[in-house]
């Protein structure tokens, strides 16, 4: 046992595949936050008034609010003054075409394996490449606006499609949210807009792929997806960052909006540095994620999976407004060595007959801590709302924890809601059984984690799971006992 | 508010007590004028605001109505009244007259604490407070700074009682509002086994709050009744906390029926291999009760079991909140723990905040929990119906059905009894007769 332990270990010492630096000239403003460097960085995108206006009003908010400190997870204070809040890849003239995208750039993302120029022909997957503070290129952009659909980088949207940024922006989660959530509203640089106009459904998986180089930088995107009426889109989000000592903060925000009968899923495979094995370095990963259901019969569907970053701490949310609408929530989060996780999910049904699913699945192994916490919200007008909760733990090393910390707020008889959660590490006879028939600890470990997850991988989109199953494989090995 | 009880304290310190007990009393004090009541930014009373208690000045209550209690009016109040050994307190006074402890076996020590305190002090001193902790809970702080009168229980190694202990807390202020800070000592040498039942009852708007501890020995098999039947204007607020040695057994049944605020805190500690816990609740409440139970099960060491269900039934305006931990500690391998919380919502008014917790930090563990919230089946109500019963009482006897669950599992059977027949009452006005 200690032997193939030994070997596992060795195999987990793998280094972060992701974790190299691209030498390139960068364009930074100066370290340290106040109104100046707010103004500076909307003067840097020729942001029209409205956008310098709200990111003031959130800078000043957030000068009036404290971080808040009931969270699961702990880390030292982050001085908000350390931090780079801009620093974009120099670029002589905005480029017309990708193939005019930075060679240096273009190579990045070929080493990460999206190749901003074989993609549109290979993959058929529409990217949005976020490279630091910018958006440095978007894949497809031709073929989706013959049909309407809008997917550019935010501060393109901003410019090109004032009228739709002004009235989305900031509708599910407001400047005034929380402590990350507004710190992002003052000073986001870049992002992933899209829109899909009434009766759409997108042809092909848009895709945002998010990349931190620069060093002592914080990442501070936003995305806003509005699904018009009757309209289909399924977004991917993905991410890395290179190996440091420091931590480094990525406090993003997510904004879906679903119209009547509209539908969105979103699906996550978030990948950042998660630190080293003594937990050393990593990405703070802050993140504000909500979906509202606006209409009838709409469906928001979150899909995550966490593997990377040394904290994750965020609650992908549905806010189901309108009548009938459907939230989902299908998630992995993985913490091995010093990573902390606490991420779950907050469905707060408004609507009648509304529909919610949790499915968390939490593995813990090394010295990792994974919290489970959600809250589901039945409010007195949710007549027939309905939520199932399923919230799984798999415990690998005894140095590891598993906390689960589910909030049920019901104020509706007629709501019907269950909550089950189970913790358990992997089934001696189980692995027995696969030993038995000849496969490898190892091979077998995988697979029983693989079947605990399976019930996540299979909402994921093709390109995702396969990459989901690897990424899961690598960050696990070693850690059973 | 605060300097109230501040001054009810200085008025009722006694120079003779034990030197140790007024320094209990003196940290109780000052303990709970730096912490002040809890409110609701606390994570632990998110749900329940105490508000209706920090704003009313309360009496402690005298001695002089104890004579004036009779036989007759505590038949009527209690619950049920079985044959054994009891002790009545009237507003937190022990009551001699109506106490029974004739045929205890012989070691057995129980009498009332202030008895206790003059003739145990040693044991007391080594055990109260041990099982509870005041430094961030300001009721248990508060039962330090009066801490008086109560029960003091002590069974010698290998005593098993016949009969269950009753202790019977009446509250009647006679048109003032009382308060009483009621504590039970109860100490379990190695292998013995007691049943304790207590019952608390009373009449008009007063306060409880009351701290129990149980300290479990090597192989004790303790069963704690716990009934809350105050009077629908009265505050109950209960601190319950348990120690468990190896393979000792604590089971515990608590209901809460009355008070117009309630709330139970219960917590045990495992506190070596073999030891299990068994906790199971019921509450059911209406118009606008407020009843709220804090349950925490410590797996501290390995090798230990727990199981909970909790049941909840809400009409009316209620409101319900169940917060159930379990924390397995980093050794506590082979841990196995279950936890339930089942809640049955009869209006459309009635509100339920359920949390269960699981907070695990060993990894050979079977933990699970679950929490379900929903209303009548209305298959379950068809099926009743389209055999000739009408829709009030299928309705009822569904509910009675999801009720008894958690009352099937005592032991007590005149209590059984008793309590299946009010709770039928309750549901079924007028056809208490029937059942």
């Amino acid at each position: 046992m200690t032997e193939t332990n030994q070997a596992l270990e060795e195999i987990t010492g793998q280094e972060y595949k992701y974790g190299f630096v691209t030498s390139i000239e960068e364009d930074r403003i100066p370290k340290g936050l106040n109104e100046d460097i707010v103004r500076l960085i909307s003067a840097k995108k020729n942001e029209p008034p409205f956008m310098l206006e709200w990111r003031l009003r959130a800078y000043r908010h957030w000068l009036t609010m404290q971080e808040p400190t009931w969270q699961n997870v702990r880390y030292p204070k982050i001085d908000y003054n350390d931090i780079y809040y801009y620093s974009a890849p120099k670029q002589k003239a905005k480029p017309k075409s990708l193939d005019e995208v930075d060679p240096e750039i273009r190579e990045t993302f070929n080493k990460l394996g999206i190749s901003l120029a074989e993609q549109e022909r290979l993959t058929g997957v529409a990217v949005d490449a976020v490279f630091d503070s910018v958006s440095v290129g978007t894949t497809f952009k031709g073929k989706l606006k013959e049909m309407g659909i809008i997917f550019c980088s935010f501060s393109e949207a901003v410019l090109e499609h004032p009228d739709l940024v002004k009235k989305y922006l900031g509708s599910v989660v407001p400047y005034s949210d929380n402590y990350f959530a507004t710190l992002n509203s003052a000073v986001f640089s870049d992002g992933s807009f899209v829109y899909i106009p009434k009766g759409v459904r997108c042809p092909m998986e848009l895709s945002t792929y998010f990349r931190i180089n620069a060093s002592e930088t914080g990442q501070f995107e936003r995305t806003l997806i509005v699904a018009d009426e009757g309209s289909y889109v399924s977004y991917l989000e993905g991410c890395t960052a290179p190996m440091r000592d420091e931590n480094q903060l990525h406090a993003a925000v997510v904004e879906l909006v679903a119209l009547g009968d509209a539908q969105i899923k979103y699906s996550t495979v978030q990948n950042w540095y998660p630190g080293d094995k003594e937990g050393k370095g990593g990405i703070y990963n802050f993140v504000t994620k909500r979906g509202k259901c606006a209409g009838e019969n709409s469906k928001i569907s979150w899909t995550q999976v966490e593997t990377g970053s040394a904290i994750t701490w965020k609650y992908p949310s549905c806010i189901l407004q309108g009548d009938n609408s459907v939230g989902e929530f299908y998630s992995v989060a993985v913490t091995n060595n010093y990573q902390q996780a606490d991420t779950g999910t907050k469905m707060i049904h408004i609507g009648k007959n509304t529909r919610s699913t949790i499915v968390s699945k939490g593995i813990s192994a090394g010295h990792g801590q994974n919290t489970y916490r959600g809250l589901v919200k039945i409010n007195k007008g949710a007549e027939g709302a309905r939520n199932y909760s399923q919230c799984d733990s798999l415990l690998m090393g005894d140095k590891c924890g598993a906390h689960t910390f589910p909030y049920i707020e019901i104020k509706n008889s007629s709501a019907q809601m269950e909550h089950e959660a189970t913790t358990s590490k992997i089934g001696e006879d189980q692995l027995f059984y696969c030993k038995q028939r000849g496969i490898s600890e190892e091979d077998a470990v995988n697979m029983i984690v693989n079947g605990f997850c399976k019930q996540v991988f299979k909402e994921l989109p093709m390109e995702f799971a396969v990459e989901a199953q690897k990424l899961l494989s690598v960050s696990l090995e070693g850690s059973v006992g | 508010m605060l300097a109230s009880y501040q001054q009810a304290y200085e008025r009722s310190l006694d120079p003779k007590a034990p030197a140790f007990l007024r320094e209990r009393r003196q940290a109780g004090i000052e303990r709970f004028a730096a912490l002040g009541f809890p409110n609701r930014r606390m994570e632990e009373w998110k749900y329940t605001s105490v508000e209706p208690i920090a704003s009313r000045e309360f009496q402690l209550g005298g001695d002089k109505e104890v004579a004036r209690f009779t036989l007759e009016e505590m038949h009527r109040m209690a619950f049920c009244v079985m044959p054994g050994p009891r002790l009545v307190f009237l507003n937190g006074h022990f009551h001699p007259a109506l106490s029974d402890l004739s045929g205890l076996p012989a070691g057995v020590r129980c009498k009332s604490l202030a008895q206790a305190l003059q003739e145990d002090a040693a044991s007391l001193e080594a055990h109260l407070g041990r099982q509870v902790d005041s430094k961030d809970r300001a009721f248990v702080a508060l039962n330090d700074a009066f801490l008086q009168n109560g029960a003091y229980l002590f069974l010698p190694r290998g005593t098993v009682l016949p009969q269950p202990i009753q202790l019977l807390f009446v509250s009647h202020g006679n048109g003032t509002a009382v308060v009483s800070h009621p504590r039970v000592l109860v100490v379990a040498e190695a292998q013995s086994q007691a049943t304790l039942i207590e019952t608390y009852v009373g009449q008009g708007a007063y306060f409880t709050n009351a701290v129990t501890e149980i300290a479990a020995g090597e192989g004790a098999v303790i069963e704690h009744i716990k009934l809350q039947g105050e009077s629908e204007s009265a505050f109950h607020i209960a601190s319950i906390g348990v120690r468990q040695s190896r393979d000792s057994q604590y089971t515990s049944h608590s209901l809460s029926l009355g008070a117009a605020l309630a709330r139970n805190d219960l917590g045990t500690v495992l506190d070596a291999e073999g030891a299990g816990a068994t906790l199971n609740g019921l509450y059911m409440v209406s118009g606008s009760q407020h009843v709220d139970n804090h349950t925490n099960i410590d797996h501290a060491k390995p090798h230990c079991t727990s199981a909970e269900l909790y049941k909840g039934i809400l009409d009316g305006k209620s409101q319900g909140v169940f917060n159930g931990r379990i924390l397995v500690r980093p050794d506590a391998q082979k841990t196995s723990s279950q936890q339930s919380n089942k809640n049955l919502i009869l209006s459309d008014d009635a509100l339920i905040n359920t949390k269960p917790l699981l907070e695990i930090y060993a990894n050979d563990v079977k933990c699970n929990h679950g929490a379900t919230i929903g209303r009548l089946d209305a298959n379950q109500v068809f099926y009743l119906r389209s055999r000739g019963i009408d829709a009030a009482l299928a309705r009822s006897i569904l509910t009675y059905a999801f009720a008894s669950d958690v009352v099937a599992l005592m032991r007590q059977e005149p209590l059984r009894e008793r309590l299946q027949q009010w709770i039928f009452a309750r549901l079924m006005p007028g056809k208490e007769a029937a059942a």
